[in-house]
Order: structure tokens, then C-alpha cells, then sequence
């Protein structure tokens, strides 16, 4: 035979075999990898299951109606998620209600008048606010804020909004300084960051032609902002606010240290009232099994709660980026 | 007529402008506070025996956070071992595979809600499926409680850094023969290695300040130890159980932990951009 055609095919079978024992390496790696991708997923699987499990016997004894019982007696062993559903949902309503036109001022700043040199610094100053780990704010509430708070901010909220009809009893009773109100100032200025950088995110996907277009038939910034920019971003800015509102829900130390964790339901924001992450806090040391079971339960509301408002949050913001994609 | 109008949309302007230059100067005006009340409180704690002593019995003079800083350093060190090479080859399998598959869709738009999960419920969780079931708290519960919150930092910070690579790099690699893996770890993944370091540097700072997963998990422990099988004494619930007390001295403490503990954490952010900037200019 001819020596050439030996060592062609030689060669040819080597080949096949690094070939072959690369497929069986990139199909191994593909395989790794998914692997590890998917342990997220089960991370998740994980935690509905094992917190369902867990709080099984107190779905069990109240049914549904747990989700509205107004009662949390540990004693007598009557318990009921609605009062911490409540402080949760309000304390994080107070956030929102402050934090997203601070957050769009912040992100309107450092999109359209913040000189260029100062962007970056700027930024930076406020996702540092992020960084803050919870239980500084926590101590800075509890132990700076609230007493200013009790001082001058609950003083001058009664004599003016306190005045008026209907929201009066809002900022009515005893002035202490935590509370309701006091929680979600805090929380407010923790999610502040969040917001803001979505929206300034979102705010620079506008097209510049749009932009240019508006000032070019003589809008102000102010129009330019009010009228092109946040239209064209709105599912971006929900989303924004959205993700804040999964954050302030979820939020366990700053809320703890600042709300005054006491089990019931008041008209007025200024008294003490619990979250459903600071129930937990408080209470998981000393419960025993059935008072356990409880706590678990409210875990999973929480975790169901904040999985939904975060999913649409989520939801809202690919499509703005989608958007970015086909409208231009 | 014309005239008024102008100045209306003028004042318009210029009020709305002024309010969002206000917004501003009041989230730095927080971070500041915050930062001055910090040192203000914490600077007087912050001596030798802070890192040479355990923490004191209730009501007694002296002692440090010796046990706690070890015990978070120990927690943080095991997370950032455990988490790293998962959340790293989870970002790999995404932004190289993911664009294929429905699975790497629903890993991703999950990934990205275990970003903000409330860090309770993982408290819970871990809790339920560790510490009830070996009947006792331990430094490696407060790790994997930990790790949970790590993890889905990594994976997407990774993801994104991958996909900053230029596809024509990954072509070229591909146009020589290069196997599918080779291209992924010896070439994107080396050229986007500054951008996963900080994504690394972020989960770090992200788990160093998390305290409410380790109520439930790691607990507390008065005593020196390195045990990681037993109840570990770490910062953040150091601070929340002394902050809360009535002695002057834990709460003392408190602030100077507090200080240790912020001021790590905004370090590594600091040093996390610093890296990508650097990685952005080459």
C-alpha cells in the first residue's frame, strides 16, 4: 500500500478522535453548567416547598382565612397575618410614596443637568446608599432619626396635614418618634437607589433624536423630561418602582429596629405597628412549635408577596428594554 | 400674551429642576449623616482590644468583637468558596448557552428575583431544611444562608461581564477549532475575568452587612470558636443584640462594629468599580 495513504488515514483517525473527545467534553460541560444553572431554580423549588411544608398546620387550623384573621394572641394561640400584613404593606406604601419623586429628581439630575465630571462621582454617591448595609440604617433610625423625628418632624406633621379632614387622624396620638411612619421614612431612603438607577437607566435608552427633536422646537427641559422622556420610559419607570416597592416589603433589620414592633392595628401612622420580616425577627427565638408554625406561614406570605410584585417589576423592565430595541 | 406663557414654562423649568438638584443633594445629604453619625459613635470603640477581645458579658466594662469578626470573616470566606465557582458556571451555561433554551429564560428571570428576595425567608428556609433537622445552629447554616444571597450576584453579574466579551474574540477561537469549552473558560471567560471579579467584590459586600439570614441560622455565640459546626458569633447579630440592649458598653460596641462593618463593605464596592473602570479603559 502506498505509505501515504497509511499516514492520511492515520492522521484522519486521530482527528476523529480528538474530535469525538471533544464533543464528549463540550457535552460534559454543557451539562456542568446547566447543572450549577439549575441549582438556582431548585434553590427556589426549595423554598416554596420546604416553607409550605413548614407552615402547613397553621394553613391547616385557620385555612385561608389566616390571611385575614386581625388576631396574633401567642398565649391563647389564636394568630392571624393580617396585622402584619398591614404594617408591611403601609410601612412600604410610605416608602414608595416618598422615595419615587426623590428618586426621579435624582434620576432627571443626573441625566439632563448634572454637569458630565460629576456623573460618575454622583452616581456612585447614591448606589453607595444601596451598599449601606440594613442594620446601619436600622441604628441610625433608632437612635438619631427617631428621636429628631419625635421632636420636629411629628410636631410640624400634626399642626399641618394633622389639621386637615379625613387624613387628620393619619397624624394623630402619642409622639415617640417610631412608628409606622418612622419605618418607612427609613425604607424610603433605602430604596431610593434602586429606583434611581432604573430610571436613569431607562431615561438613557431614549433615543437621542427624540430628545433633540424636542428641544429643538423649543421645549424646556422641564417639557422635555414631562412630556418625551418619561412617556417613552413609563414601563422602565414602573418597573423601577416596582423593584423598590419587592425591597421595602422584604426588608427586615432597618424596619425592625424603627417600627416599634407591636402586634396591632392603628389609625394613626405614628404608632408603633410590625411587618411581617420583623414579626420573624422578633418572635422566631422564642417560639415553640405551633407559634413556629405561624412563623413560617407569614414567611411564605412574605415570599409569595414580594415574588409576584418582583416577577411584574421583573416583567416591566424587559419589555422596556425590548422596546429599546424596536422603536427606534 | 406670548409673553406670559414663557415665563410660566420658564418658572415651570426652573422649579422642577431645582426640586430634582434638591432630591439630590438630600440622598447625599443621607449618605453623609449616615457616615458622620458612624464615625461620630463608632470612632471611640475602635481600639486593640476590639480585635484582641470576645465580646463582655452583659453589663461589664471592656471586651471586643474578636469572635464575631472571626466568625463573620470564617462565614464570609466559606460562602465566597462555596458560591463563586457555582455562580460562575452558572453565568457561563447563561450567557453561552442561554440564548438556546426556554431553561436558561426561566434560571435568568429567577435569578434576577432571588436578587432582591427578602434575606429573611432565606433565613427561614435554611433553617428548615438544616438547623431543625441536625437540631442545632451552625456557622455552616449562616454560610449557606449566606451563599443563597451570593450566589444569584455572581451568576448575573458574570452573565453580563460575558456578554460584554466581542463575539468576534469567541469566532476566532471558534475558526481555529477551538471546543466549545475551551473557547468559554480560556477565552471569554479570561477576557471578562476583571468584570467577574466584581461581581465577586459585590456579593462579598452584599453578604458582609446581611443580617437577618444568620438570625436563624448561625445565632450568636458569646465564646471564641472556630468550629463551624457550632453557633458562630458574627457581626451584623452582634450589633442588632447590643444595639438593642441597655448597656452602655454593648451598645458602645455596637456603633464600633457598626463603623467596621460599613466601612468594609463600602470599601469593597469601591474597589469592585475600580476594578471594572480599569477593565472598561483596556
Amino acid at each position: 500500500m502506498d505509505p501515504m495513504a497509511v499516514a492520511d488515514s492515520a492522521t484522519q483517525a486521530n482527528m476523529m478522535a480528538v474530535v469525538k473527545r471533544q464533543r464528549m467534553q463540550d457535552f460534559f460541560f454543557h451539562k456542568i453548567t446547566m447543572g450549577f444553572s439549575l441549582l438556582v431554580l431548585c434553590a427556589l423549588m426549595g423554598i416554596i416547598i420546604s416553607l409550605l411544608i413548614n407552615a402547613w398546620p397553621s394553613f391547616a387550623k385557620f385555612g385561608l382565612g389566616f390571611v385575614w384573621r386581625v388576631e396574633w394572641d401567642i398565649i391563647n394561640g389564636e394568630f392571624g397575618a393580617a396585622i402584619a400584613i398591614f404594617g408591611t404593606v403601609v410601612s412600604a406604601l410610605i416608602a414608595l410614596v416618598i422615595a419615587v419623586p426623590l428618586s426621579f429628581g435624582i434620576a432627571l439630575f443626573l441625566t439632563e443637568t448634572c454637569p458630565t465630571y460629576l456623573r460618575r462621582p454622583l452616581g456612585t454617591a447614591i448606589e453607595l446608599l444601596a451598599a449601606v448595609p440594613s442594620i446601619i440604617y436600622g441604628m441610625f433610625g433608632l437612635f438619631i432619626f427617631a428621636p429628631l423625628f419625635a421632636e420636629y418632624g411629628q410636631p410640624a406633621l400634626q399642626s399641618t396635614l394633622g389639621q386637615m379632614p379625613l387624613i387628620g387622624s393619619l397624624f394623630g396620638g402619642a409622639m415617640n418618634g417610631i412608628g409606622i411612619l418612622a419605618a418607612g421614612i427609613i425604607l424610603a431612603f433605602m430604596i431610593l437607589p434602586f429606583i434611581a438607577a432604573v430610571m436613569r437607566d431607562v431615561f438613557e435608552i431614549v433615543p437621542p433624536i427624540l430628545r433633540e427633536s424636542a428641544y429643538g422646537l423649543g421645549c424646556t427641559t422641564w417639557e422635555v423630561v414631562r412630556h418625551i422622556v418619561l412617556p417613552y420610559t413609563q414601563k422602565g419607570v414602573i418597573g423601577g418602582i416596582m423593584l423598590g416597592l419587592g425591597r421595602a416589603l422584604g426588608e427586615t433589620m432597618a424596619v425592625t429596629f424603627v417600627i416599634g414592633n407591636s402586634q396591632r392595628i392603628s389609625a394613626s401612622l405614628f404608632s408603633p405597628g410590625t411587618s411581617i420580616a420583623s414579626t420573624l425577627a422578633n418572635e422566631f427565638g422564642e417560639a415553640d412549635d405551633f407559634h413556629l408554625t405561624t412563623l413560617f406561614a407569614l414567611g411564605f406570605l412574605l415570599f409569595v408577596i414580594t415574588f409576584v410584585v418582583l416577577a411584574l417589576a421583573k416583567i416591566m423592565i424587559i419589555r422596556a428594554e425590548k422596546a429599546k430595541g424596536t422603536k427606534t | 400674551m406670548n409673553l406670559t406663557i414663557y415665563a410660566r414654562r420658564k418658572r415651570v423649568n426652573q422649579i422642577g429642576l431645582t426640586l430634582s438638584m434638591l432630591a439630590m443633594a438630600l440622598g447625599l445629604f443621607v449618605l453623609l449623616w449616615i457616615l458622620f453619625v458612624l464615625f461620630k459613635n463608632g470612632i471611640s470603640a475602635i481600639n486593640w482590644a476590639m480585635f484582641t477581645e470576645s465580646t463582655p458579658a452583659p453589663g461589664s466594662e471592656g471586651g471586643g468583637l474578636a469572635n464575631a469578626i472571626v466568625g463573620s470573616v470564617m462565614m464570609v470566606l466559606v460562602t465566597a468558596l462555596v458560591s463563586t465557582p457555582i455562580g460562575i458556571f452558572a453565568g457561563v451555561y447563561l450567557a453561552e448557552y442561554g440564548d438556546e433554551s426556554k431553561t436558561a429564560e426561566l434560571t435568568r428571570f429567577v435569578t434576577d428575583i432571588m436578587l432582591s428576595a427578602p434575606s429573611i425567608v432565606l433565613g427561614l428556609f435554611v433553617y428548615a431544611i438544616l438547623v431543625a433537622q441536625v437540631k442545632h445552629f451552625s456557622g455552616w447554616a449562616g454560610s449557606l444562608a449566606l451563599a443563597l444571597i451570593a450566589i444569584p450576584v455572581v451568576v448575573r453579574t458574570t452573565e453580563n461581564m460575558l456578554r460584554l466579551v466581542p463575539g468576534s474574540l469567541r469566532e476566532a477561537a471558534f475558526a481555529l477549532g477551538a471546543p466549545r469549552w475551551k473557547v468559554a473558560t480560556f477565552v471569554t471567560l479570561r477576557a471578562a475575568k476583571a468584570g467577574v471579579m466584581t461581581g465577586l467584590l459585590l456579593a462579598l459586600a452584599r453578604i458582609s452587612g446581611e443580617t437577618a439570614p444568620l438570625l436563624f441560622t448561625a445565632l450568636n455565640n458569646q465564646f471564641f470558636s472556630w468550629d463551624m459546626n457550632s453557633p458562630m458569633a458574627n457581626l451584623p447579630v452582634v450589633i442588632f443584640q447590643f444595639a438593642m440592649s441597655p448597656y452602655d458598653n454593648w451598645v458602645r460596641l455596637a456603633w464600633g462594629g457598626a463603623l467596621l462593618i460599613t466601612l468594609t463593605v463600602l470599601v469593597l464596592n469601591i474597589l469592585a468599580r475600580v476594578f471594572f473602570r480599569e477593565k472598561v479603559k483596556a
